[in-house]
C-alpha cells in the first residue's frame, strides 16, 4: 500500500524527460552573477568589492540576521562589480559579478570525490558548518538550513522526514542526485539526524522513481533507523505538510510549525549540501539543475556553479528552440517565468522549463461554473473560488478567516480549473495583502 | 357582529399600548447619548464615504471633528475648505484654509517612448503584476498600465489614455482624496497643490536608476542630469537617487527648469502656450493641458 496525503491532489502528465540522463558537468561560465539575497529572510552583506580577488568558495557575502544565509563566491577571479542588477523578476537587487580567471579553490575544502563515512564534528559543530556554508533548502523555497534545524524549545523533534518526492512534473535533478550520490546522502542523513538528536529517519519517493526506491532501500539496510517510503505519485506529494502527513499520518495544524507535530523535512538535494559542507567543507556553490523541454535538442540534468547564466544553460542543452513561449525557473506548476535569459542560476533554483508558445498560452478568463473541482483538489482543503471572489472584491480581510494562510500556492486550482481562472493569482494577492493587514495590526 | 369588531379594536389596542409603554421604557433604559453636533457636522459632510480624511466614513469624521481639539488637523479632501468652514462654524471654532491639492501621475512612458521588452499574458492587476515581476517595460518603477487607479476612483476623475496607454487625472472632478495613491503598487501618483490659476510644473517620472540605465529603459524619463538643479534660482529642486524632485512650495512657476530637461520629463500644466523659437519644438509638445 503507498503512502500519500488524503486530500486533494492531481495528477499533471509526469513528461520527466531527463529521468534517465546522467548529471553533466558544466564548464566554468567566464562571469558569474551572484545575487546576495538567494533565500528567504534579510538579504546577505556584501564583504568584497570591486577589483578584488576571490576564489573558489570564498564567503562574499554575509549572513545578516538569524534568518539569512552567508554567500559564496562559485568560482575564481576578480570581482567586476557589486551593483544593483536586475533579478529574474526584472527588480533590481545587489548583486556581486565575478569575472572568472582559472579555478582555484580555498585550501580547505575537500575536492576528492572519496565518501567519508565517519562522522566527527558534534551537533554544534555541524550546525555551524552548515550555517556558514551559506546552506538553505534547495527544494525552492531557499529557506535557510540552520534555522530549520534550531526548532523553538517547546518543540521537540521526533522523526526527520527527507523529501525526495519531487512531484513535480519535468523535473528530475533530485531523482539524478538519489540515483548517483545515494551514500553522500545517507551519510547527510545521518549528520541531520545527530544534529537534530532525532533517532529516526525516513526518504519519502514517488513511486514513479522506482530504481531511486531500489538503491536507497538496499544501501539504507546499512545504516540504522534509514527506511524509505514509497509514496504514490500524486501532485503536490513534495508539499511539506502533504509530505509529513503521508509518512506520519499526523496533520500540521493551521499556523503552526511542522515540528509541533515532531517532524523536520529537508529536501535531497539540501541533505547532499548539508554532506558536502559537514564532511567536505564546501560551501554551497554549485546545485544540479534540469534543463528541460519538449522541443530543446538536448534536455539534461547538469551540475552548474551558483551563478552562471540561464542563457550559458540552454546553449549547452541545445539552444533556445524558435518556437518558445516562455522560460520557466522551476517546474511548470510552481515556477516562475523569466524575463530574460541573461539571469543567473541561484541556490533555489531546480529546473529550467523551455514551454512553447502553444504550451506556454493562458487561455482566457471564463465565467466560474461551480463545478467545485477547485474545492476538490485543495490539498489544505480551502475553497479557492471563494477566495478568488473575495479577493477580487478586496474583502481581505474575510479571506484571513477562510484559512488563506494555509494555502501551499501549489497551483492545483488553476491546473484543474476548467474555465481557466487565475485562482491562484487572486490568492497570492490576498495573502500578501493580509500579511500587510497582519503587520500593521502588530505595530499597533 | 358588531361585538367582533369591538373586541378587536380592544385587544389590538391594548396590545398596541403595552409595546408602547414597553419600547418607551426601553428607549429611556437603554439610551445611549450622542453629541447632537454629530448630527449636525455630517449634514455639512459630502457624504462620498470616500475614506479620504483617513477615517472609514463621513459619520467618523463627524464624529472626530466633534471630539477633536484642533480643527486643522481634520481635513476633508472632497469638500475642501468651503466644507471645513462650514463644520467649524457650526462647532462654533475656527479653521484655517488649506491649499486644495490634486493627483498627479508621475510617468511619461507612452508606448512610444518605452520598448516593450517581454509580454503579460496574466491577470490584468496592477498589484499582482508588481507582486509578481517588475513590468513588461525595461523600466521597473514605471505605471504598468492596468488601471487599478481608475478603478479605485470613487468621482470618475480618472481615466485611461487609450494612446499613452497611461492613467489621466480630471482636474476638475479630482477631490484629492488619495485612493488611487493608495492603490498604485509603483506608487507613481502623488498629492500636489494645485498652485496659482491651477498651474504647476512636476518631474513626470520616478524612475530612479542611473541616467544610462534610465534613458535605456525609456526615453522621456529622468536621468538625474541636474541641469534643472543649475537652472533653478529658488532651491526648489532636489536630487536624489538619479531622480528631480520639485517642491511644490518652493517653486514660483518660472518654467526655465522645462525648457532644460534635456528628456522632457518635466511637465508643465495649465500655462498658456509660449511664444515658442524655431529650436523649442519640443517643448510645444509638453504644454498639453491634463485634464
Amino acid at each position: 500500500m503507498l503512502k500519500t496525503f488524503p486530500k486533494g491532489g492531481i495528477h499533471p502528465p509526469e513528461n520527466k524527460i531527463t529521468a534517465d540522463k546522467e548529471t553533466v558537468t558544466l564548464p566554468i561560465p567566464k562571469q558569474v552573477i551572484i545575487p546576495v539575497s538567494q533565500h528567504i529572510g534579510a538579504p546577505a552583506k556584501v564583504i568584497v568589492k570591486k577589483n578584488d580577488k576571490v576564489k573558489t568558495g570564498q564567503m562574499i557575502a554575509q549572513s545578516n540576521g538569524f534568518v539569512s544565509a552567508c554567500i559564496h563566491s562559485s568560482v575564481s577571479g576578480t570581482v567586476f562589480k557589486v551593483d544593483n542588477i536586475p533579478d529574474a523578476g526584472g527588480y533590481k537587487r545587489l548583486a556581486v559579478v565575478i569575472n572568472v580567471e582559472g579555478d582555484e579553490w580555498l585550501d580547505n575544502i575537500d575536492r576528492s570525490e572519496d565518501i567519508i563515512k565517519e562522522i566527527n564534528s558534534d551537533k554544534n559543530e555541524i550546525l555551524k558548518k552548515i550555517q556558514d556554508a551559506g546552506v538553505v533548502g534547495l527544494g525552492g523555497a531557499t529557506f535557510p538550513t540552520h534555522v530549520k534545524l534550531l526548532p523553538p524549545k517547546s518543540m521537540k523533534p521526533e522523526v526527520l522526514i527527507i523529501n525526495g518526492a519531487e512531484c513535480e512534473p519535468y523535473l528530475t535533478a533530485d531523482h539524478r542526485l538519489m540515483l548517483e550520490k545515494s551514500e553522500e546522502l545517507l551519510i547527510g542523513i545521518k549528520i541531520l539526524m545527530k544534529a537534530l538528536s532525532v533517532n529516526k529517519a525516513v526518504i519519502g519517493i514517488e513511486n514513479n522513481k522506482s530504481d531511486a526506491i531500489n538503491k536507497l532501500e538496499t544501501l539504507s539496510e546499512n545504516y540504522d533507523n534509514i527506511s524509505v517510503a514509497a509514496l504514490k505519485t500524486k501532485y503536490p506529494q513534495g508539499g511539506e505538510k502533504q509530505l509529513i502527513k503521508a509518512v506520519t499520518g499526523k496533520e500540521v495544524p493551521s499556523g503552526e510549525l511542522p515540528v509541533k507535530v515532531g517532524a523536520v523535512v529537508q529536501n535531497v538535494g539540501t541533505v547532499f549540501a548539508v554532506y558536502e559542507a559537514v564532511q567536505k567543507n564546501k560551501p554551497l556553490i554549485d546545485r544540479i539543475v534540469t534543463v528541460t523541454g519538449k522541443y530543446l535538442s538536448n534536455p539534461g540534468n547538469f551540475k552548474v556553479r551558483i551563478g552562471t547564466s540561464v542563457k550559458e544553460l540552454i546553449n549547452t542543452a541545445g539552444g533556445l528552440p524558435e518556437n518558445t513561449g516562455k522560460i520557466i525557473s522551476g517546474g511548470p506548476m510552481m515556477g516562475r517565468a523569466l524575463i530574460t535569459d541573461n539571469t543567473g542560476i541561484t541556490k533555489g533554483t531546480s529546473g529550467i522549463l523551455i514551454l512553447s508558445e502553444q504550451e506556454s498560452k493562458r487561455r482566457s478568463l471564463k465565467p466560474c461554473i461551480r463545478c467545485a473541482k477547485c474545492v476538490e483538489v485543495c490539498p489544505m482543503g480551502l475553497e479557492p473560488f471563494f477566495l478568488m471572489a473575495l479577493s477580487r472584491k478586496t474583502l481581505f480581510e474575510k479571506t484571513e478567516n477562510e484559512g488563506i494562510f494555509d494555502c501551499i500556492e501549489c497551483g492545483s486550482c488553476s491546473y484543474i480549473c476548467p474555465s481557466d481562472r487565475p485562482l491562484l493569482d487572486f490568492i497570492r494577492l490576498s495573502k500578501k495583502e493580509v500579511a500587510l493587514i497582519r503587520k500593521a495590526k502588530r505595530i499597533k | 357582529m358588531n361585538d367582533v369588531i369591538t373586541a378587536t379594536i380592544i385587544t389590538v389596542s391594548s396590545v398596541g399600548l403595552a409595546a408602547a409603554v414597553i419600547l418607551y421604557w426601553a428607549s429611556q433604559k437603554f439610551k445611549v447619548f450622542e453629541d447632537p453636533r454629530i448630527d449636525d457636522v455630517e449634514k455639512e459632510l459630502p457624504a462620498a464615504n470616500c475614506g479620504g480624511c483617513g477615517l472609514p466614513g463621513c459619520r467618523n469624521f463627524a464624529e472626530a471633528c466633534v471630539k477633536t481639539d484642533n480643527l486643522d488637523d481634520m481635513f476633508c479632501p472632497v469638500g475642501g475648505n468651503e466644507t471645513m468652514a462650514k463644520v467649524a462654524k457650526v462647532l462654533g471654532r475656527e479653521v484655517h484654509e488649506k491649499d486644495k491639492q490634486v493627483a498627479v501621475v508621475k510617468c511619461n512612458g507612452a508606448p512610444q517612448f518605452r520598448k516593450k521588452i517581454n509580454e503579460y499574458d496574466g491577470v490584468k492587476n496592477c498589484t499582482i503584476v508588481a507582486n509578481f515581476y517588475s513590468g513588461d517595460t525595461a523600466c521597473q518603477y514605471g505605471c504598468l498600465g492596468f488601471g487599478e487607479c481608475v478603478d479605485a476612483c470613487n468621482f470618475d476623475a480618472m481615466f485611461m489614455d487609450p494612446h499613452t496607454g497611461l492613467p489621466v487625472v480630471l482636474e476638475n472632478k479630482c477631490t484629492a482624496c488619495g485612493a488611487c495613491v493608495e492603490v498604485c503598487p509603483k506608487d507613481i501618483i502623488e498629492l500636489r497643490p494645485t498652485g496659482k490659476k491651477s498651474r504647476r510644473i512636476f518631474v513626470s517620472c520616478v524612475n530612479q536608476d542611473r541616467g544610462g540605465t534610465a534613458k535605456k529603459a525609456c526615453s522621456v524619463a529622468c536621468t538625474g542630469c541636474s541641469l534643472c538643479l543649475k537652472e533653478c534660482k529658488y532651491d526648489a529642486i532636489k536630487i536624489e537617487n538619479f531622480l528631480s524632485y520639485i517642491d511644490p512650495h518652493k517653486c514660483v512657476l518660472c518654467r526655465k527648469c522645462v525648457s532644460v530637461c534635456p528628456t522632457d520629463a518635466i511637465w508643465e500644466v495649465n500655462f498658456p502656450a509660449r511664444k515658442l523659437k524655431p529650436e523649442e519644438n519640443s517643448v510645444k509638445l509638453k504644454t498639453i493641458k491634463r485634464g
